[in-house]
């Protein structure tokens, strides 16, 4: 990062001060995703069932659940599994997406109408329903759900990196990379790639939510994580069956918890493409 | 005898921009004045404010801009002060601009015609169908051809001089008193060009409507105007008479703009420019003899697109060592597809391809970056803007042929190597670790020149390399590409739209027109005297001043 971008990222903060609190909330969660085990207060798969559907207080900050397991350590440990396989969901669909949609934008053609159509038919699917299908058909697993909403996340990226590309295959300097000896396959991974990671990494941080959302909804049916593992999808699906017993808090916080997940991500992305766009740039 | 009162009076106009680094001042404290039915030329080059200055009398300058002192009276009344409601209705029957980039002013999804009853509707209470008759009129006033089948064409469907005409009647559609055309022609052909403006300076003429005429192009005001100002970096520096400013310019910014606009007699060390001493000792190399094998040899070389359209049809040419050719014709010539084909960035439908006595014509575009002759053979890209890889900043630009093609590795090797370059193109080191958004657009020319001759060429394409560049930067350019010439016995294959540059770069010249070629020979003997209609048409279309000199007075007799 040039002093120029880091001169222009203080300048979006001043004028858009939710950016910066976004950064420091997905930090903040990031933290808790590495080092969660370790700070939290009580061991979040112990139960302890005199303890059992304790409101909260200020032993249990978020109660407890129905087998006295504290919930506030339980959603910190599940921090760690959610962002796991969103992040590595994301990751994979990026990677694959990124190179997929770049070597289509740029060679245009045969390629590129054939992945544009496959990729077609993937989005007119309900994603979550087919991301469902992949999980049962695959094995009720952990890795499947990354698989899965890996792949449901692919179509994106790959229009997105095969949209970008395309608007800069026919500009000098690509040209010009061909005329300094680099051949096809290098001008797109060494030159346009590159070029383009900037707004993909807006697109990640805009997915990186919904690949949450989207992990915690396959657990919520009962797909992927199974109990006791904490997890926010599974904490709220458990705590749901109490709800109309008013134990509130089991839903409440695991809740919570996944809508500021989701909520930093979202802004974190916004705020990055306004600091990232070249039009913003006056 | 009394002047007459004048119809715009601007006083001491300042605009300021707030930008995040501060207060940008764009025009700072001019005055001129325009007497009703005169035209006057603003020149000047890019960033010197001629354009902020046009959007500030129509008082449509950006959110960001801001008139901040200065008086602009039209008609008596201070422009810088109406009501947006006034302003509205002054647009609507005063005063009317007509911009750069005809298509992108004109609404794509709807028939041009209804565009133009639009523009009387908006200001005038009158019915749909009297409104489009009268477009219809308006179009016939611009002499566009079948204007009953036209009122219903989209923009997409005319060329962008047929835009420009659609423009000027919209413009002209409520008896404007003053018409500003801001780089009315920039893009279009030349000989689209006279075209456009002839129509204009007639209906301007006819109806008595004063205009100005902002433009980079000192030949174009200079046709088409009788008074030009000179405005540089925010500050008028000269106004005269248009004849007078091109033969005895006074100030020594419109001295430099006189002497680095190419016109049909200049030579290329005539130029006259800062770096003056770029050129100087380096004498041209000696002519090849004759029976010297061609370093480049094009035989029957033929393009067909997938669609069947023929971009190049049965192009044959060759090129000398040391020798320049330029390769020059309207958009769409094909000049852009043969430059590629050459080059072997595209592959040919048919021909051969000879490069110092061997076919390179076989071997596919998409191979040749292995080739052996990927090095001899470099080209210069059009826009220095989008001919750097953003990410590479400017010693990675020219370092990386090197690595590629010479398979250098880092190191000082290197680093000498591009510094040697840099230097040879007069770009200062310290500039080698800026990236492209750092830089100026006669310095990113400046890297792309290196980069193309890093590797020592035979041959370097040049395509357009001067076209985005203010005057004064081209004629820097160009006095350095002649100097790399000379000093490497280069081949030139000089691709150009601009006839008076190819005539002093280039030895010889072809003609291409519709993928064919309608005319070659000596540049000379082919500008000096024509043999094809084509040719004439183009040469006559580019202004130059004895022919503005007989026409004025012609006029005025």
């Amino acid at each position: 990062m040039s002093s120029a971008t880091l001169q222009h990222a203080a300048f979006i903060l001043r004028g858009n001060p939710i950016t910066g609190i976004a950064a420091i909330g997905a930090s903040l969660l990031i933290f808790v995703g590495i080092f969660g085990p370790w700070i939290v207060p009580y061991d979040p798969i112990a139960s302890n069932v005199q303890n059992a559907l304790m409101p909260p207080s200020a032993a249990h900050w978020a109660g407890t659940d129905q087998l006295g397991r504290d919930v506030f350590s339980r959603i910190i440990v599940a921090a760690q599994l959610d962002l796991a396989i969103a992040v590595s969901a994301v990751g994979i669909s990026f990677a694959l997406g990124a190179v997929i949609g770049a070597l289509c934008g740029y060679s245009g053609g045969k390629l590129d109408r054939a992945v544009g159509r496959f990729v077609d038919v993937l989005m007119a699917f309900p994603l979550f329903v087919l991301a469902m299908a992949m999980v049962a058909a695959l094995g009720n697993r952990v890795e499947n759900i990354v698989i899965a909403t890996a792949i449901i996340n692919l179509p994106f990226y790959i229009r997105f990196a095969r949209a970008e590309v395309n608007v800069r295959r026919n500009l000098g300097w690509v040209e010009a990379a061909r005329a300094c000896g680099d051949s096809h396959v290098s001008v797109v991974l060494r030159f346009l790639l590159p070029n383009v990671l900037p707004a993909m990494v807006v697109q990640m941080s805009l997915n990186l939510g919904w690949a949450i959302i989207n992990a915690a909804g396959l657990s919520f049916i009962g797909l992927g994580v199974k109990p006791p593992t904490p997890e926010w999808g599974i904490m709220v699906a458990e705590g749901a069956r109490f709800i109309s017993t008013g134990k509130w808090w089991l839903v409440a916080f695991p809740g919570l918890a996944l809508m500021l997940a989701v909520l930093c991500f979202n802004l974190l992305g916004d705020g990055l493409r306004d600091i990232l766009d070249p039009r913003q740039r006056t | 005898m009394t002047t007459p009162k004048p119809l715009l009076d601007i006083e001491n106009l300042q605009v300021t921009f707030s930008t995040r680094r501060g207060p940008v001042e764009a025009v700072r404290g001019i005055s001129l004045s325009l007497a009703e039915g005169e035209t006057l030329g603003i020149v000047g080059e890019s960033g010197s404010g001629k354009s902020v200055t046009g959007f500030a009398m129509t008082r449509l300058l950006d959110a960001s801009g801001k008139i901040s002192g200065g008086r602009i009276s039209f008609r008596d009344r201070d422009i810088t002060k109406m009501t947006s409601a006034s302003l509205r209705e002054m647009h609507g029957s005063a005063m009317a601009m007509i911009f750069q980039n005809p298509r992108g002013a004109l609404n794509p999804i709807r028939a041009i015609g209804q565009q133009i009853a639009d523009a009387i509707l908006a200001h005038r209470k009158i019915s749909a169908s009297e409104a489009r008759a009268e477009s219809l009129e308006l179009l016939r006033a611009v002499k566009i051809r079948d204007p009953e089948k036209r009122m219903n064409a989209y923009p997409h469907e005319l060329s962008g001089g047929m835009c420009q005409r659609v423009m000027i009647a919209m413009a002209i559609s409520s008896n404007p008193a003053l018409l500003i055309a801001d780089e009315p022609t920039t893009g279009l052909d030349v000989t689209t060009q006279k075209v456009v403006m002839d129509l204009l300076a007639s209906i301007a003429a006819e109806r008595g409507m004063a205009t100005i005429l902002i433009t980079h192009d000192l030949g174009l005001a200079a046709r088409y105007c009788r008074r030009v100002v000179v405005m540089e970096q925010g500050k008028l520096v000269e106004e005269a008479d248009a004849l007078t400013l091109f033969r005895s310019p006074q100030h020594p910014y419109t001295k430099r703009l006189v002497a680095a606009s190419p016109t049909a007699t200049s030579r290329v060390e005539d130029l006259v420019t800062d770096d003056e001493k770029l050129l100087v000792p380096v004498a041209p190399p000696p002519k090849p003899k004759h029976g010297t094998p061609p370093l480049l040899e094009v035989l029957d070389l033929v393009k067909r697109f997938d669609d069947g359209t023929v971009g190049v049809a049965n192009f044959s040419m060759s090129i000398a060592p040391g020798e320049s050719v330029g390769l020059v014709g309207e958009s769409g010539s094909g000049k852009s597809t043969t430059s590629r084909m050459i080059c072997r960035l595209l592959d040919q439908t048919e021909g051969t391809i000879n490069f110092n006595g061997q076919s390179i014509s076989h071997v596919p575009a998409r191979d040749f970056h292995r080739a052996p002759q990927r090095r001899e053979i470099q080209i210069v890209f059009q826009d220095p803007n989008d001919s750097l890889n953003p990410r590479f900043n400017a010693f990675d630009c020219i370092a990386h042929p090197l690595i590629r093609l010479l398979g250098m590795s880092n190191g000082s090797a290197l680093r000498q190597r591009v510094a040697e370059c840099a230097h040879r193109v007069g770009l200062p080191a310290d500039l080698l670790e800026r990236f492209p958004h750092q830089l100026s657009g006669g310095q990113k020319a400046r890297i792309g020149i290196a980069r193309a001759i890093a590797c020592r060429p035979k041959l370097l394409v040049l395509d357009e390399p001067t076209a985005a560049l203010d005057v004064s930067v081209q004629a820097v350019v160009l006095q350095l590409l002649e100097r790399l010439r000379r000093e490497d016995n280069l081949s030139f294959l000089f691709v150009s739209h601009d006839l008076n540059v190819v005539r002093m770069m280039c030895q010889r010249t072809i003609v291409l027109r519709n993928g064919a070629i309608v005319e070659q020979g000596e540049s000379h003997q082919l500008f000096d005297n024509p043999q094809t209609d084509y040719t004439r048409e183009l040469v006559d279309a580019v202004p130059h001043i004895e022919m503005i000199a007989a026409e004025k007075a012609a006029a005025g007799a």
